[in-house]
């Protein structure tokens, strides 16, 4: 893929990014930063696609660790938010 | 690339941005953690299938393990302990993408300069975001410093690796890359070190971003438009966080990065000495707020500190059902350790999230509440942001606190805030100060609702 197609595909994505972002609400600004924080973890396409096309052990290795570590990342962002979205509640209406 | 992987991460990047969108309600939120989780699946699941490995074993295993270990952390960690593990997970993130550049530069890749962006990016994001951790979870001081050292190292740093990412990009000597490396750690470490503890959901939101400007680093040094797109989107998610952090306390970026807060020295004469403030027991708390109309809450990183929101909540319930009195909770932007932070600890305490509002949507009821009961906060209530120009925190938007009958401050101390003035509303004719422990005094005046 060529530098401009990316670098169309980088400033697009940034006007994305300032929309969909102000968008959130306030309340919700917790949730957001872990939500990211989990999908930043898509580096670990980055880390799999490194730990398949290298032959020698030593770029192995740090791949691998790539891994492992954005897959905690990933993981654990999810879970976190998925807890703290489960304790937004709406007021129960009355009887 | 064939048409198949293209599509399914093209479908991949669309869950992401709607994970994101749909954090614009409560109502929605839920289902787009769950989209960006299936995104996610999806984008690892592709990436593995278009990319066969002769190591594929291992590469899921450390994959699974590293999934078991996030989840666990995931679901264990104490809500209170929030910021610390948000801060941990981003530091992760980075080290992450470092590795990936150093696995890419042994391998022998040409992409330099988006090697190093990776790499550099990264690298301050992972020891920025150690450092950050500490702070939070109390293992080295959170008082902010104001050196002249440490500003010099910085600026020496940064150009040092500047140059070194120079040199690089034109001979590609690998050690130069690992030396750029080395330097760009400590820079992280030097960048956060200075930063106090109330600065921290400015610091935090930014390395965020970082992580996510490493990340589109690493998508142009593998030409991978998924990791460019949702890379940016988390660039600018963070940037956004910032940018409203800073602007809830009329500061610049520069300011918070590298000033600390000034102390200023001349605005102290507007207390005069002879004043005294007045202080009342949880008895007298309790019986003015029995026979409140309007209460409005207004908890700041003490309440946090204290865990205190749980019996803030029992109170509110008591006011409320035994009582009849309306009670209002109000958030400003820069209180807590992150954004959102007093959100998710009144939502923690089962506080329904129609109940709590921000700085602008509450701020004018002040003037017809009988109460404002602030816990645990300070600076986001002095009046002297609006008043005295010459004070440190002039031009800051605060919550207009003293407009209501009476004021509780529940603190430990006639002490100051973080940014170390007076709050002249301490010695408010309409102020009472409740001292003690945020939790045990909340607690206390629950006990006396209870029993009248």
């Amino acid at each position: 893929m060529d530098i401009g197609t990316l670098l169309t595909v980088l400033t697009l994505s940034c006007f994305i990014g300032y929309f969909v972002v102000w968008g959130v609400t306030p309340s919700l600004h917790s949730p957001l930063m872990s939500v990211s924080n989990a999908i930043s973890g898509i580096v670990i396409v980055g880390a799999i696609i490194a730990a398949s096309h290298s032959s020698e052990t030593t770029p192995q290795i740090f791949s691998l660790i790539a891994i492992f570590l954005a897959s905690i990342n990933i993981f654990g962002g999810f879970a976190v938010s998925h807890r703290m979205l489960l304790m937004f509640k709406k007021k129960e209406k009355k009887q | 690339m064939t048409i198949t992987p293209t599509l399914s991460y093209l479908t991949s990047s669309i869950f992401f941005i709607l994970s994101i969108r749909f954090l614009a309600s409560p109502k929605s939120a839920r289902q787009g953690n769950i989209l960006g989780t299936i995104g996610m699946l999806l984008a690892i699941i592709t990436t593995l299938s278009i990319h066969p490995a002769s190591n594929i074993v291992a590469i899921i295993g450390t994959l699974a393990l590293g999934a078991c270990i996030g989840i666990y952390s995931g679901l264990k960690v104490k809500m209170t302990s929030l910021p610390q593990m948000i801060a941990i997970f981003n530091g992760l993130g980075g080290l992450s993408a470092v590795c990936i550049a150093l696995a890419e530069t042994i391998s022998k890749s040409t992409s330099y300069l988006d090697n190093s962006l990776g790499l550099i990016i990264g690298a301050i994001a992972f020891s920025g975001s150690i450092i950050a951790f500490a702070k939070l979870q109390g293992i080295i001081s959170a008082k902010a410093i104001s050196s002249k050292l440490i500003l010099f190292l910085q600026l020496s740093l940064s150009i040092a690796t500047l140059f070194l990412c120079i040199i690089y990009i034109l001979n590609g000597n690998p050690n130069i890359f690992y030396i750029m490396g080395i330097i760009c750690i400590i820079l992280g470490v030097l960048m956060v070190i200075p930063i106090g503890g109330a600065d921290m959901p400015v610091v935090i939101s930014l390395l965020n971003s970082y992580s996510g400007w490493a990340c589109v680093g690493i998508g142009f040094s593998l030409q991978n438009p998924l990791l460019i797109i949702v890379g940016s989107i988390v660039g600018a998610s963070g940037a956004i966080l910032s940018y409203i952090m800073i602007k809830a306390m009329n500061r610049s970026l520069t300011n918070v990065l590298f000033g600390g807060i000034e102390k200023s020295s001349n605005s102290k004469s507007t207390i005069s000495p002879q004043q005294t403030a007045q202080s009342g027991s949880p008895e007298d708390a309790a019986f003015i707020m029995e026979n409140a109309n309007k209460i409005i809450i207004v908890p700041g990183y003490g309440m946090a500190a204290a865990q205190a929101q749980h019996a803030l909540k029992a109170m509110a319930d008591e006011l409320h059902n035994h009582y009849g009195v309306e009670v209002k909770y109000a958030i400003h932007p820069v209180a807590g350790r992150m954004p959102g932070h007093m959100n998710v600890l009144l939502a923690e305490a089962n506080v329904p999230y129609d109940d709590v509002f921000e700085l602008e949507d509450i701020n004018r009821e002040f003037a017809t509440a009988d109460v404002a009961y602030i816990i645990g906060a300070n600076d986001i209530t002095n009046p002297l942001a609006k008043t005295d120009s010459s004070s440190p925190i002039y031009g800051m938007p605060i919550l207009d606190v003293e407009k209501a009958k009476t004021v509780f401050f529940v603190k430990r101390s006639l002490g100051h805030g973080y940014s170390g003035i007076e709050n002249p509303l301490f010695f408010a004719p309409n102020t009472i100060m409740l001292y003690g422990d945020a939790k045990k005094v909340t607690e206390d005046i629950v006990k006396i609702l209870e029993s009248t």
